[in-house]
């Protein structure tokens, strides 16, 4: 029997990684393949793949391959965790063997013998009839998984060890449980007297708080969109992509502008009506109006969605009935989106706990997790394992939140849209909701154009409010090119990290959708035993909070067996893996549009899963892969949190630059930058929609409205 | 327009190829810095040099705080080659911890004794670049407006008509902080130095996380007084914002800007040749052509008239062995925390 051609290539590829490629490092390529390598515990990993060849001649062995490819995966994750830079990696392994031997990180070798060992282990897996046998489907259950593991799950891992750990690396268990009991995060004082409460309370506190308003302010414009015959559907598209373009703090930024102690409106205020002049808005009211600026519009796309899945026929039915408009909406309309709102709301709680950003800017004395987070790394105490307490405590939190996202509404919350068309016309709205409505947005939309106006303004005049003469002074201190003797070069302080942003969010940009497309196949095509709990791994990422993922990469890739640290690829990598929960959304809203007959139609042909992946499902999901790629891009140019811990000097990014110059008050750079990448932004979300066009392959009207959720993931 | 599957297979092929190749080193001469001075200075310095040599700079401008953060995270892999100015106290620490390398530049005899005095403490791992004063600046505009007396010393911030006027950095995430309770502590003596920022704490509106923020917001009037180094105040003061600069009647305390070698960097030649540079008087007078007022450590340096007046100073004998030392260091911040931060108002 002939050897499958997929054994034969990644048998080869297993001991390219053993015999050819060098087995340490990325970027240098010095260093010789395992086999010839200096350390003895490296030839051992070419017994796995000689016993997988063994089992792969003749008759397929798929029982012996698995056990050839587990053991070659699980001897490499061993002697690399074991054997570090610097001798054993952990002091018991010193006090049971003596000094130990050491190696430097893993390098394209070891790369290529890990993917060959994962892909002889699909195939045995195959063969045994994982999948229906279909070793395509198992292998990119596997890599995805493999990814995954190592990408989320081991800097997780990771930052949870650290945390019962004292400064200096030692085990000091005693430690954590002081650190997690500490006052300073659990305490209680503000409820019982005048000391300020706990981070950890502030923080719940917040996010309940925006939460609430985000989902209310969102249901309020829903309803205004689609239940009053005002004509305002362009104008909420429009905002609902401002967030996702602009960059998390530069809300916070503006409302200092606006209402700080010397604030535009506040001195107006002051020289008006004698009102004192106050720093109100430091603290919990200045991130709660920030977070819900910039949230809202995520909540009234979610809410849009579950607005227009309600069936218009019940209502009317209502009213048939002889119901009032109000009995209808509290008795018909409320109960339908009550789940919608708890989505809402959820993502609400979970976007505000993960902002780094606004508390930052604008948070005063008010402490949140987040920030105290990144104080605890960079501040003068320096105390990482503080910092990984809090980290867990925040991770509780917002994996709590999206566990009860997931188990309580599951999908209930959209089953309403489903493919059956409605008849009849939405009621329309009680006159008081309505009044109330109005009411509600019409102080936030003016509040909304006052924010992007001064942010748009701001960079270009001397200081605004005290000094409004226009200067390009800002400008120039970013944008400058200068002339020296290796001819012209860009002085401009932010041309470094604005090029490198765009190149890091270009490379995140193909991982991302082809990860998350990927994903979104295998989710919706293939049924495989423990599919749920592979969903909920894909898309845990969106719930851990940027600040934890920047720690906990500095913890896990520092060091071998994986180095990462200082490279462009680990911010590339760190983005693709945030920003695939966006991906797998794309790809599932525009899969469950394409009818599986399609892929049955080709598999029944004897196509193989992939060839019909690529011939007939991919070119269908053109709309999704553009979505998933533009936001993508747009969210790697405008995160903060996970990123400032791994930009170096070379490496900087744009926001991490702008949040460093509004920390020492530089305002004029930082809102002249930001009004920039604004700009730039909506300029390739132009562009795009000019190529792309208007044209959808889904054929339902509902169609964007099952996006919204997509949508709902978009920050974070 | 329609990208078939091939085309998006290539496109992601050479893309992970673009990713491979960024990870390559340049072969151009490069230097890696990370900065802990103002980010206009950072910027000149770098560029200066580049003009100078070609030797393409690569800046990450972060305070003290954060470089020290990082230095101490990349050990075992060093990425930064130098680390050009912030305050001296991280620089000590490092250079303790053996995180840094020790160096003599031939410019060391030439410096001033404070830069020398920093030499000998880090065994030449860290040397003098400047010299800051601590003090605080008002709003003058805000305090006439009131009609308020200015403040001269230390005492007059406790004054109860400052009260919610006055900014301060958090001494837990600042290094300027820092340097603000170790002054007064060595000033008054332990206990008198808490009953002092007791007192000061009903005072104080907000502790924020940079150093500098309590000099701008002063100047922006969204603070009346802010504490901070007198060379931030004077920055603040030369961009046409209404700011008086004060150095307090008691005394005050000072940082000594450092500059450190990274040990094991990966440019450690093109690292030795920097430094040297940024010993001499012409890369030192960079500084005050950007609006940083510190004092010098190479005396050739001509001083600008800006520059705060030493022989107007009173400068205390500040002990950085002992409060750069991380036991006094986390005693004294923890005993702040509690009894002074999350103290009621």
């Amino acid at each position: 029997m002939k050897l499958p051609r997929f054994l034969i290539v990644w048998l080869a590829i297993g001991c390219a990684g053993v015999l050819v490629l060098p087995w340490y490092g990325l970027d240098d390529g010095t260093s010789l393949p395992a086999l010839f390598a200096a350390g003895p515990w490296l030839p051992p990993l070419a017994l796995p793949l000689l016993v997988a060849a063994w089992a792969s001649l003749g008759c397929t062995r798929p029982h012996a391959l698995i056990a050839a490819a587990i053991t070659g995966l699980l001897w490499l994750a061993v002697e690399g965790l074991l054997i570090g830079q610097h001798g054993w990696a952990y002091a018991w392994l010193d006090t049971l063997f003596g000094a130990g031997p050491s190696q430097p990180a893993m390098g394209w070798g070891a790369v290529c013998y890990a993917l060959g060992c994962l892909m002889l282990l699909a195939y045995g897996l195959a063969r045994l009839g994982a999948c229906k046998g279909d070793v395509f489907v198992v292998s990119a259950i596997l890599l995805v998984v493999g990814l995954i593991a190592l990408f989320v799950f081991y800097p997780v891992i990771c930052i949870l060890s650290s945390a019962v750990r004292d400064n200096d690396g030692g085990f000091a268990p005693w430690l954590f449980a002081t650190k997690l009991a500490s006052p300073s995060i659990w305490g209680l004082d503000c409820v019982f007297g005048v000391r300020s409460c706990g981070v950890a309370w502030n923080t719940v506190a917040e996010a309940t708080l925006v939460g609430l308003l985000t989902t209310l302010l969102g249901l309020a414009f829903a309803l205004v969109a689609l239940r009053t015959r005002l004509p305002m559907k362009k104008l909420l598209r429009a905002l609902s992509i401002l967030p996702i373009i602009t960059p998390p703090f530069v809300i916070g930024l503006a409302l200092i502008l606006l209402f700080g102690r010397a604030g535009v409106v506040t001195v107006w205020l002051a020289n008006m009506f004698d009102i004192p002049r106050s720093r109100w808005i430091y603290g919990m009211p200045g991130i709660t109006i920030a977070q819900v600026l910039a949230f809202t519009p995520i909540a009234m796309m979610v809410l849009l969605g579950v607005l227009q899945g309600v069936a218009p026929s019940l209502e009317e039915a209502s009213q048939t009935l002889r119901a009032s408009s109000w009995y209808t909406f509290r008795t018909v309309t409320w109960p339908l989106i009550r789940p919608g709102l708890a989505n809402a709301f959820l993502i609400g709680f979970i976007e505000s706990m993960a902002d780094f950003a606004n508390p930052l800017v604008i948070g005063g004395n008010f402490n949140v997790l987040s920030t105290d987070i990144f104080f605890a790394v960079v501040g003068a105490s320096h105390d990482q394992g503080r910092a990984a307490v809090l980290a867990i405590v925040l991770l509780a939190f917002t994996l709590t939140a999206f566990l009860a996202q997931r188990v309580w509404l599951g999908r209930r919350s959209y089953a309403t849209m489903g493919g059956k068309g409605h008849t009849g016309v939405p009621a329309t709205l009680p006159a008081g909701v309505r009044a109330s409505c109005y009411a509600v947005i019409v102080p936030w939309l003016l509040l909304t154009v006052a924010v992007y106006g001064m942010i748009l303004v701001g960079g270009f005049v001397v200081s605004v409010g005290r000094d409004n003469t226009p200067t390009l002074e800002y400008f120039w201190t970013a944008f400058s090119i200068e002339r020296g003797v290796g001819g012209w070069f860009l002085s401009g302080s932010a041309w470094n990290s604005f090029i490198v942003t765009i190149e890091v969010a270009l490379i995140a940009m193909p991982f991302t959708a082809v990860l998350g497309i990927l994903t979104a196949y295998l989710l919706d095509r293939q049924q495989f035993p423990g599919r749920r709990a592979f969903e909920f791994l894909a898309m845990m990422s969106f719930a851990i909070p940027g600040t934890v993922i920047g720690v906990a990469y500095i913890l896990a890739f520092n060091v071998p067996p994986v180095s990462l640290t200082g490279t462009g690829t680990i911010i590339a990598i760190s983005f693709a893996f945030r920003n695939m929960p966006v991906g797998i959304r794309a790809g599932l809203a525009n899969l469950s549009q394409i009818d599986r007959s399609l892929d049955e139609a080709s598999l029944t042909l004897g196509a193989h899963s992939f060839c019909t992946l690529m011939r007939v499902i991919v070119p269908m999901l053109r709309p999704a892969i553009v979505t998933a790629m533009v936001y993508s891009f747009v969210r790697a140019v405008t995160a903060v949190s996970a990123v400032i811990f791994l930009v170096t000097g070379h490496y900087n990014l744009a926001t991490v630059y702008i949040v460093g110059r509004a920390d020492v008050g530089e305002y004029g750079v930082a809102i002249v930058y930001s009004a920039m990448l604004v700009l730039f932004m909506m300029l390739v979300l132009v562009v795009i929609q000019l190529i792309v066009g208007e044209r959808r392959i889904g054929r339902r009207t509902e169609a964007p409205a099952i996006e919204a959720p997509g949508l709902a993931l978009v920050q974070g | 327009m329609s990208i078939s599957a091939r085309q998006l297979t290539m496109l992601a092929g050479a893309s992970a190829l673009y990713a491979l190749a960024m990870g390559q080193a340049a072969a151009q001469r490069q230097l890696v810095m990370y900065c802990g001075v103002d980010e206009k200075w950072c910027r000149a310095v770098s560029t200066a040099y580049q003009k100078e040599t070609g030797v393409q700079v690569d800046m990450t401008r972060m305070s003290a705080g954060e470089v020290y953060a990082r230095v101490r995270a990349e050990k075992d892999n060093p990425h930064g080659d130098v680390w050009f100015g912030g305050t001296g106290d991280p620089h000590l620490q490092a250079a303790d911890e053996g995180v840094t390398e020790a160096y003599q530049s031939p410019m060391l005899p030439k410096l001033r004794d404070w830069a020398q005095r920093q030499a000998e403490r880090s065994h030449n791992r860290t040397v003098g670049l400047y010299l800051g004063a601590l003090g605080f600046g008002y709003n003058t505009e805000d305090l006439k407006k009131r009609k308020l007396t200015a403040p001269a010393c230390w005492a007059d911030l406790i004054k109860p008509e400052f009260k919610g006027e006055v900014q301060m950095a958090d001494p837990n995430s600042s290094g300027t902080a820092w340097t603000m309770l170790a002054t007064i502590v060595q000033l008054m003596g332990e206990d008198k130095a808490f009953d002092y920022m007791k007192a000061l704490h009903r005072n104080i509106n907000e502790y924020t996380k940079a150093g500098a923020a309590p000099a701008l917001a002063a100047g922006q009037g969204e603070t009346l007084i802010g504490i901070a180094f007198q060379h931030d105040l004077i920055d603040v003061a030369e961009h046409n914002k209404p700011v008086a600069v004060v150095s307090p009647c008691e005394g005050t305390g000072y940082e000594i800007g450092s500059m450190s070698l990274v040990k094991g960097a990966k440019h450690m030649d093109e690292a030795k040749k920097f430094y040297d540079w940024a010993l001499t008087a012409d890369a030192q007078k960079i500084a005050a052509t950007t609006g940083s007022f510190q004092i010098p450590s190479n005396p050739a340096t001509p001083v600008p008239p800006e520059a705060p007046d030493l022989s107007k100073i009173k400068l205390i004998e500040y002990d950085f062995a002992k409060y750069g030392s991380s036991e006094t260091r986390k005693r004294l911040l923890g005993k702040w925390t509690d009894e002074v931060k999350n103290a009621p108002k």
